[in-house]
């Protein structure tokens, strides 16, 4: 018993170790808080070997929803922000948490639906028009629900069409657009996803892209600065480096040759200035 | 092309092709889950068979509250140790949060309360049945446990492998405390989880086929191990 | 009645139970009780079924706490063991459940093997060695029980119809090792109820019924004279009530 006891110790004692190691080494690292359209979309394995290999800094993405992100990096978990809902990163700013917030690219919304396109939105002229459409066919609709910044996004646009979504015909299902796309594509409703999570998206079924083009589904992104005085153990130097080099010529350019099936998802719009 | 009839070819091509990437997740996902377990086991199972031999004020108080939290969501045990490890918590200052560290942490807290409760069951009445004799060669309660916790080893293997199994399983906790970081914390359920909200089903089940033949590889050991000492120690 | 021996002095300590008694959920079990054991006797303890027979053994080997009255040795606590009516043994081999109790009783690593073997042989169970304890007959499980009991020279065994299970070979085996036991300076205090057993083991005979003691006699006196109607009931094979 005892033989066996000691045994079991110095499993665990190299376990540990093992653990402990893989936890410490290389230093030079930072935890990216962003959102899991761009990570499910394939951009980071895309851009980030190429800052890795002109810097030495490996960046960790923790891929969460718009509002979790804002929360890690409140709470001082994350040294860097790259997120799509401008007006809560501006929030963010003004309340102290972050310093810096800059525009890095954009993407677009799309509208998805089944392809018969029941509510007959292909022909609809502005988003506003297929939104309202939707609502008057009662066409089911998958929302995210989930207070993401596409979820954000999408009641702005009911907003604007004057449609206030409600009813069996409007299901929120508080996921991840992942998930939304994989419940929409098994109940053959309308949702709305920014393009790069849809290109990339494996598990269509009957669903396709009817909807796309107006200047009100523009989606920007933003990188964002987190106080050092309010959280001083934060990698504040590499972080900044990041927020630089995603600002860069180097850096957009790795965005914009981003692609998939030949098609650009990410569209680099940082100011010069 | 029907996920289901996809996957088991991509299981296989998964398997076959010892792919690097699935070779690291899958050596993660042993590591965190069995370190996890260990640890677990070796503070459950005391704990369960003291819980088992004393009585005192409270005992059943911990008794219902072990057995209760056999059904903690991981959601929420996740939530718990992402609030305790996150720098604006009380345990900050090690930096521990979407490290495997914390990953462990978080599994020990969902799989040892199912530990300690199984085995005070199963201690107490080993101990019904040893009690007298054991008192009689002149032990003391505190030295019976390592004693029946011996004698009473082909039940706790069982025990430890449904800890096994929850910690291999779940998902909630490790996405939370770990983040799902590619290389760093990225496990075989999040992977699943992941692949899934990219549509990609035949990955996704395909990563589920490797994680079932792992757990079935442990428990076909643990079985084995069990029925060798069984057929010899009667 | 309580005609207590007192003539039988020896080095091992006497037992004195004053006014013990145990209670069960608001039930007298047993006593109260009066008595002294000394002496390295062979003390049979007998009576019917119920008759508190294994609770005066478990209350004198210290498992249980009386609930009234005073137990105590004269002098300093000896050293005990029990064999119970169902061996318990452990999941392991013949051998490793000897060397467990050398263990409990901190004889160093390098002398248990040696010494578990020499009890394994003394009772006839060295070829049985290595074979796991909890498959062996009731017979064998019970010498082992003896071996064990062996191996931690007790100056008191207690044994708690220790054959009631057993065939006639494996009864004569483990009357011959309470001979042994006694031979070599052991008390021996054994409860039983077959007459024949008593007959042939006995020094001095304690009989009780529904829980209070009858007689303690030495045995020839027991079982030619017995002063109770209960003990001549039981004696003759009656029913005792």
């Amino acid at each position: 018993m005892q033989h066996k006891t000691r045994i079991a110790l110095t499993a665990i004692g190299i376990l540990g170790l093992s653990l402990t190691a893989q936890a410490q080494d290389g230093e030079r690292y930072i935890v990216l808080a962003s959102t899991t359209s761009t990570d499910n979309s394939g951009l980071f394995d895309a851009i980030l070997p190429t800052f890795t290999e002109a810097t030495g800094i490996e960046v960790r993405v923790v891929a969460v929803g718009t509002g979790q992100a804002f929360e890690i990096a409140r709470r001082g978990d994350a040294d860097s922000l790259l997120v799509h809902d401008t007006a809560g990163e501006e929030r963010f700013v003004e309340e102290g948490y972050g310093t810096e917030r800059a525009d890095v690219m954009y993407n677009d919304f799309v509208i998805i639906g089944p392809d018969g396109d029941p509510a007959g939105i292909s022909e609809a002229e502005t988003v506003a028009e297929a939104m309202r459409l939707i609502a008057e066919a009662e066409a089911a609709f998958a929302s995210r629900g989930d207070d993401s910044g596409t979820h954000r996004a999408e009641q702005r646009l009911w907003e604007a069409a004057g449609v206030e979504p409600g009813g069996a015909w409007y299901r929120e299902l508080g996921s991840g657009m992942g998930p939304t796309l994989n419940t929409a594509a098994g109940m053959n409703a309308y949702v709305m996803s920014d393009r790069a999570t849809w290109v990339a998206f494996e598990n269509p079924r009957e669903l396709t892209l009817l909807f796309e083009g107006d200047e009100a589904l523009f989606n920007q992104y933003g990188s964002l600065l987190i106080d050092p005085e309010r959280h001083p153990h934060l990698k504040h130097d590499l972080a900044e480096q990041w927020h630089g080099w995603l600002l860069s010529a180097e850096g957009q350019q790795a965005i914009a040759g981003f692609t998939v099936n030949g098609q650009a998802l990410f569209f680099p719009n940082a100011h010069s200035d | 092309m029907p996920a289901d009839a996809n996957a088991f070819q991509t299981a296989l091509a998964l398997i076959l092709g010892m792919d690097p990437v699935l070779l690291g997740i899958v050596a993660l996902s042993v590591q965190v889950s069995l370190s996890a377990v260990l640890i677990a086991a070796l503070l459950a199972l005391p704990l369960g068979a003291a819980l088992a031999l004393w009585r005192f004020p409270g005992r059943g108080a911990i008794v219902v509250a072990l057995n209760a939290l056999m059904g903690l969501p991981p959601v929420v045990a996740g939530l718990t140790v992402y609030l305790l490890l996150s720098r604006a918590g009380p345990l900050g200052q090690f930096g521990l949060l979407f490290t495997p560290t914390a990953m462990v942490v978080a599994q020990v807290i969902l799989i040892l309360p199912i530990i300690a409760a199984l085995t005070r069951q199963q201690i107490e009445e080993l101990h019904q049945e040893y009690r007298e004799q054991l008192t009689s060669l002149g032990l003391s309660r505190l030295r019976m446990i390592p004693t029946l916790l011996w004698d009473a080893r082909l039940g706790l293997i069982t025990v430890v492998l449904a800890g096994f199994g929850r910690a291999s399983a779940e998902v909630g906790a490790v996405m939370i405390v770990g983040g799902n970081i590619d290389g760093v914390t990225r496990v075989m359920t999040t992977a699943i989880v992941l692949e899934t909200s990219k549509g990609n089903l035949p990955l996704a089940l395909g990563l589920g086929l490797v994680l079932l033949g792992l757990v079935l590889l442990v428990n076909a050991a643990a079985y084995l191990v069990g029925e060798t000492a069984r057929r010899r120690l009667g | 009645m309580n005609d207590m021996p007192r003539r039988f002095v020896t080095e091992v300590p006497a037992l004195v139970l004053d006014g013990v008694g145990f209670t069960h959920r608001g039930q007298r079990l047993l006593g109260p009780l009066d008595l002294r054991l000394e002496g390295c006797r062979r003390t049979l303890v007998m009576g019917p079924n119920g008759a508190g027979k294994s609770l005066l053994m478990r209350l004198a080997h210290g498992l249980l706490t009386s609930s009234s009255g005073r137990l105590q040795w004269e002098g300093p606590t000896p050293r005990q063991a029990m064999v119970f009516q169902r061996p318990v043994m452990l999941k392991r081999s013949a051998l490793a459940n000897l060397t467990y109790a050398l263990a409990v009783n901190d004889i160093p690593r390098t002398r248990r093997r040696l010494l578990a073997r020499e009890a394994l042989e003394r009772f006839g169970l060295a070829a049985l060695e290595k074979r796991p304890a909890r498959v062996l007959s009731g017979g064998e499980q019970q010498r082992l029980a003896l071996a064990r009991a062996w191996l931690t020279r007790p100056e008191v065994l207690f044994l708690d119809e220790p054959t009631s299970a057993l065939d006639p070979a494996a009864i004569k085996a483990v009357e011959d090792a309470v001979l042994e036991f006694h031979a070599a300076g052991t008390r021996i205090v054994m409860s039983s109820h077959d007459l024949h057993q008593a007959r042939r083991l006995a020094d001095d005979v304690l009989f009780l019924n529904a829980g209070r003691l009858i007689e303690y006699t030495d045995a020839a006196t027991f079982f030619t004279a017995p002063s109770s109607r209960e003990a001549r009931a039981f004696i003759r094979g009656e029913l005792v009530l």
